[in-house]
């Protein structure tokens, strides 16, 4: 074929150094900035829960005052959504996609590119309001007004912050769906893509019809601010209770976006080690197709608590209750993927595993706080923070943890240390646990999120839950170093090192070659 | 330390082993930290709540139930189906009938759970056939509470000593759960509440009470309760509401009819006494001693105890344009607040007295020694002369 | 199974540009924006030159880029694929934009009859407020005079009607190779968008009202404005499919950037309907 002499003339010398990195058109060189810039906010974001978690050791003040402890609650949840989780999943999307599909690359490399190094120029905005005059937003990741309003210089600069990560994301989303529905090798129907393409396809739809409407509420939100204009202030005619619904349209959405992929990773790493083909594919397309549609709807049960109508608030009851139904089947499937299968426990197995069990915790708590009666004594408490840690953490960050393991030796072309990442799996699922699971009992028990000090009875549980999470946080630093380890070498890990795999990528040789799949493969 | 009176939370029998098992986790903590492991929802002292609370235990067994049939199957592939056990794997991917079933099942129990969900719904809503009602607005960080149609108006501040919190002296029982003036209402009688914000939004709220309402600027909200028992109740702020959020107590003291009579009488006597204290001069001393106290109520959780403010976020007010310069722009500030700041209208909250006692505190307190001194004459003055 | 001719036929190189400097540009231009723009806000003096700069980077950027994009297209590296990943790419672009003015409009629907009759119940606070639009709100005291539909407005809206139908004539010149009709079509369409932002302005200057006049006030420029920002940017688009006709880069076969731009004003009038239904008739 000459074309592939064509394809090389062009692109075949990548700069070095720096450059190489600040002008890439190449979507691994992207994915890996993409997972680099991640791991670097997980760890910032961490560092600031491992501050809130060190201050609500024992009930008093130790450490830090109330305007400093809302600074921290604020930006660790601010930066754990849009610098580590979300750019995390664009990573894989970035990495995988096209080596799933046969592409030779992204739709388009030079957007793909702007797409990342819009994040940095978001988390530089982000991470200077802590040296601002009045500290960093402290108003809650949420940015309710009127509470939004009264903030300093760094509420603007945070809103403008998230303008940009939302020019990124739509980009980013609108690359995705671009290079999923036109550049599949031929004979790759829609119905034969791997699980995880096809749960980005959709995430990456809800990011394009979401993230448009955060821009235009936080866009009131500098209106209110700045320009002197009345949408939520109820002496104007307007109201803050609309700011929640429309970040809620946006938040709910969101919330999908972080899972649905870690879904994706998940439905590929089970069939692998179960050495079996996932059960139910089509049902579980059509699930993560419901899901996202369902989490159009559903948004105001974040608001229970506002004091809706009682249509509105057994309207958004009923649709939550039927997530459990799509939700409820994948989680199904996947045990019926690994029954009569033949199983081996390697790391990535270890954490998809943990997952299904503990997202289901999540889901569970999920739909004890979809009941309007229940939600309202629990709205707003530590159970809340409980049940997002469980979808979020042991939900997508596991699910993250378990890819990368299961990746690197593709990426890398070396395997990774087998009995590190064992330990550092159970270091991570034990210490999560201890963390979280007593967050239950003090959300059950009457304590409040978001608050800095405490009264006596919830003392235990704290000291409980700080332990866990200094063990916690501890343990990722063992991660980071599993992972420079492999990057820098390690046995080679030919090009398929796990036997039950069967996506394209693994046709590939590890790591792959620059370009890879300049002629699409035909798939049968 | 104080330790906590143990309450009994009228939890089920079977919520015991977890707690057990906790308490034996927990031996390793200093026995001076150990208070009870609470697990379940607090012992209901309203019917709502109740209703909640049993809704909530029957969720959990459902729950229980479907973890089991789901993760029973997982454990049993787990240990059967593995490689290292010499089981090969199969071939199926699909199966028609069985994901059917697995797709209606969840219906019918999803349907069974939201009937009785809808129906306490529809019970909390209705706040309808009340006996009393109270209207509950939120300020940055205080309730206040108005008996409508009586002349009882009154804000209920934290009393938590902040030495408490900063650790120099020991926590107290209530600590952080306790105010200066609770809500006080009947026994037995339905309390409508309808709750409003003056500034950002609060969320009042008693676990007890099954109650949890948030306080939205600009709007009314309603809530209900009954609660038969007397005692007192204690909840907090649910809502972020900004520095203060942690330290904003919600305490309803439930009491007998006669008592209630007697304490409402008792509310009217002091409303009388505020009315006639507001037309007497008082000397700086008095007005400095009464205002540091309204300072630390209402001003120092943004200002500081130290009058420095937190620079960047609050205004110092030690030296400050405003605190030293002209008398009447002093008042007003702190009358009417600044718009689009945590910087409330106090004139709607406190007394003549209060402010004519905190406005001359803040103008000879520590580097401000303006001698200057401001009667409720004054803020009465300037009240009318704004009213024009 | 797939015939070996469909395998052939996307055996094509798909074209992937060579490394480029501009993306990481734009984003040093975004964020000197961005910073400039806060200062700005916070009346800070190296405010507006920062944002001067910032805009400045921004539209070298957009330049080079646009720049490269149609150097490539000339020389023909993008094939049938690549023409479809356009035009893929604009359909998704143009439906983030319709979330973007569907939160807008979800905003103005929820004011005027959801928190407006709250209010109104709110009758403690705010006493004798009665549901009515257009409200500047129960605080505030002034009476809105809306502007009439049927002046400026529906005239504007013929004006931007007709701009649609030029510019389909224009985009007929086009696909049957009359240059001299695409030429006058585009003109013509750019010229009745000028009209319609010129008007604009003089409806802003004469209105009774400002932007912070309430919830009616607030509602109102920010969906106009934001629309006319996009007539703007539409208007500067056309513009440039206008240069790059008259420098003969369309042929009737291949013409993406004059479909591209074409679908984003034909969106822009819908938006308008919209607006002028329930922002300036109900």
């Amino acid at each position: 074929m000459n074309s592939d002499a064509i394809a090389l003339d062009d692109h075949s010398h990548a700069p070095s150094g720096v450059m190489r990195w600040l002008t890439s058109t190449n979507h691994k060189d992207i994915g890996t900035l993409y997972l680099c810039f991640s791991l670097l906010m997980f760890f910032f974001a961490g560092a600031l829960a491992m501050l809130i978690r060190a201050e609500l050791f024992q009930p008093g003040l130790q450490l830090f005052q109330p305007a400093v402890f809302n600074q921290l609650t604020t930006m660790h949840g601010l930066i754990m959504i849009f610098g580590a989780i979300m750019p995390s999943l664009v990573g894989f999307a970035n990495w995988q996609v096209p080596l799933m599909i046969g592409a030779s690359d992204m739709a388009f490399p030079r957007l793909n590119n702007w797409s990342f190094w819009l994040l940095p120029a978001a988390g530089i905005l982000l991470i200077s309001t802590f040296f601002v005059p009045g500290g960093a937003l402290a108003g809650g990741w949420t940015m309710y007004p009127p509470l939004f309003i009264q903030g300093g210089i760094a509420y603007d600069i945070a809103i403008l912050a998230v303008h940009i990560l939302g020019v990124s994301s739509i980009m980013g989303a609108i690359n995705i769906i671009v290079t999923i529905l036109n550049m599949r090798a031929p004979g790759m129907t829609l119905m034969k893509m791997p699980m995880f393409v096809w749960t980005w396809l959709i995430t990456a739809f809800l990011l394009v019809a979401v993230m448009p409407v955060l821009a235009c509420a936080i866009t009131m939100l500098l209106a209110d601010r700045n320009f002197g204009t009345h949408f939520f202030d109820a002496a104007g005619g307007g109201d803050p209770v609309m700011f929640q619904h429309l970040f809620w349209f946006f938040g709910h959405p969101e919330v999908y976006i972080m899972i649905l992929p870690a879904f994706g990773i998940v439905s590929t790493i089970i069939p692998t080690f179960a050495r079996k083909p996932l059960f139910g594919y089509v049902s579980m397309v059509y699930a993560v197709a419901s899901i996202a549609f369902l989490s159009f709807i559903v948004w105001a049960h974040h608001m229970f608590t506002t004091g809706m109508p009682l249509g509105g608030q057994l309207f958004f009851m009923y649709t939550t209750m039927l997530i459990a139904i799509p939700t409820g089947i994948k989680v199904f499937n996947w045990v019926a993927t690994l029954w009569r299968g033949s199983i081996s426990f390697e790391t990535p197995m270890l954490f998809a595993l943990a997952f299904v069990f503990l997202f289901t915790i999540g889901g569970f708590s999920g739909l004890v706080l979809s009941l309007v009666p229940v939600d309202i004594q629990l709205q707003d408490t530590y159970y809340v923070v409980a049940h997002f840690h469980y979808v979020l953490f042991s939900g997508s960050a596991m699910a993250i943890m378990g890819g990368v393991y299961y990746w690197l030796p593709k990426w890398t072309g070396h395997l990774y240390d087998e009995r590190l990442g064992k330990i550092h799996f159970w270091l991570t699922a034990v210490a999560f646990n201890i963390t979280f699971f007593p967050m239950h009992f003090l959300g059950l028990a009457g304590m409040p999120r978001r608050i800095p000090d405490y009264a006596l009875q919830f003392a235990d549980f704290n000291r409980i839950a700080s332990l866990g999470a200094f063990l916690l946080g501890a343990s990722q630093l063992l991660w980071l170093y599993i992972v420079i380890k492999c990057v820098r070498g390690g046995a080679p890990a030919g090009n398929q090192p796990w036997d039950g795999a069967d996506t394209l990528e693994w046709t590939q040789t590890s790591p792959p070659p620059y370009h890879s799949f300049v002629i699409p493969p035909l798939v049968k | 330390m104080i330790e906590p009176k143990h309450i009994d939370r009228g939890v089920g029998p079977y919520f015991c082993a977890i707690r057990s098992l906790i308490a034996l986790l927990a031996g390793a903590l200093p026995a001076s930290a150990r208070a009870e492991f609470a697990v379940n929802l607090p012992a209901p002292a309203s019917a709502l709540a109740q209703q909640i609370f049993d809704l909530h235990t029957t969720i959990l067994w459902v729950c229980l139930a479907i973890l089991i049939v789901v993760f029973v199957p997982m454990a049993i592939a787990l240990i059967r189906h593995r490689r290292a056990a010499g089981h090969p794997a199969a071939k199926f991917h699909d199966n028609l009938k069985v994901e059917i079933a697995w797709t209606l099942v969840p219906v019918l129990i999803l349907i069974a759970m939201a009937w009785p969900a809808t129906r306490l719904v529809a019970s909390m809503k209705d706040t309808s056939k009340s006996d009393l009602t109270i209207k509950v607005t939120g300020h940055q960080w205080k309730w206040e509470y108005e008996y409508l149609g009586e002349d009882i108006r009154f804000i209920s501040n934290t009393s938590t000593p902040t030495t408490q919190i900063d650790g120099g002296q020991s926590k107290g029982e209530h600590y952080l759960l306790e105010v200066d003036r609770p809500l006080v209402v009947p026994a037995g009688q339905k309390i409508r509440l309808v709750l409003t914000s003056s500034d950002v939004i609060h969320s009042w709220w008693i676990p007890a009470f099954g109650v949890k309402q948030d306080a939205i600027p600009g709007f009314i909200r309603e809530a209900w309760f009954t609660v038969d028992k007397t005692g007192t109740y204690r909840g907090q702020c649910a809502e972020l509401c900004g520095v203060g959020h942690g330290f904003m107590p919600v305490v309803v003291e439930v009491v007998g009819d006669g008592e209630f009579a007697a304490w409402k009488q008792q509310q009217k006597a002091l409303v009388a006494a505020a009315t006639a204290g507001a037309t007497k001069t008082y000397a700086l001393a008095e007005l400095k001693a009464l205002g540091e106290k309204v300072y630390g109520a209402n001003c120092a959780a943004c200002h500081q105890p130290t009058g420095m403010g937190i620079p960047g976020a609050f205004p110092a007010l030690s030296g400050s344009k405003i605190a030293t310069g002209d008398r009447s722009a002093h008042i007003d500030r702190v009358m009417n607040g600044k718009a689009n700041t945590a910087m409330a209208a106090f004139g709607a909250q406190l007394s003549d007295l209060d402010l004519a006692a905190v406005i001359t505190y803040e103008r000879n307190s520590w580097n401000n020694a303006t001698g200057d001194l401001v009667q409720p004459a004054d803020i009465a003055a300037q009240r009318s002369g704004s009213a024009k | 199974m797939q015939a070996p001719a469909e395998y052939a036929a996307h055996a094509d190189v798909y074209y992937v540009p060579p490394p480029s400097i501009w993306p990481i540009v734009g984003s040093v231009a975004l964020l000197t924006l961005a910073a400039g723009f806060v200062m700005v806000l916070h009346q800070m003096a190296a405010g507006p030159l920062l944002m001067a700069l910032g805009a400045a980077i921004l539209l070298v950027m957009l330049c080079g880029w646009f720049g490269a994009v149609i150097r490539e297209s000339l020389s023909g590296k993008y094939d049938a694929q690549v023409d479809a990943s356009f035009r893929w790419g604009m359909v998704w672009f143009i439906f983030s934009e319709v979330m973007f003015f569907a939160g807008f409009f979800g905003a103005l629907f929820y004011a005027r009859n959801v928190a407006l009759s709250m209010l109104a119940d709110a009758q403690l606070l705010w006493p004798g407020f009665t549901a009515a639009w257009p409200t500047a709100g129960p605080g505030m005291k002034t009476a809105i005079t809306p502007v009439e539909a049927w002046g400026i407005p529906a005239f504007n809206t013929l004006v931007l009607l007709s701009s649609g139908a030029t510019l389909t004539w224009a985009h007929r010149g086009l696909q049957r190779g009359r240059p001299l009709q695409l030429k006058l079509g585009l003109a013509l369409t750019i010229a009745l968008g000028v009209l319609f932002i010129g008007l604009q302005i003089h409806e802003y200057g004469a209105a009774a009202f400002t932007i912070r006049d309430g919830i009616y006030g607030a509602t109102f420029y920010l969906l106009t404005g934001f629309h006319g920002f996009h007539v703007l940017l539409g208007t500067v688009m056309l513009s440039v499919v206008l240069m790059r006709s008259l420098a003969g880069h369309f042929t009737p076969a291949r013409h993406f950037a004059f479909v591209a731009v074409a679908w984003y004003w034909h969106f822009v009038d819908v938006i308008w309907l919209l607006l002028f239904i329930f922002v300036y008739c109900l």
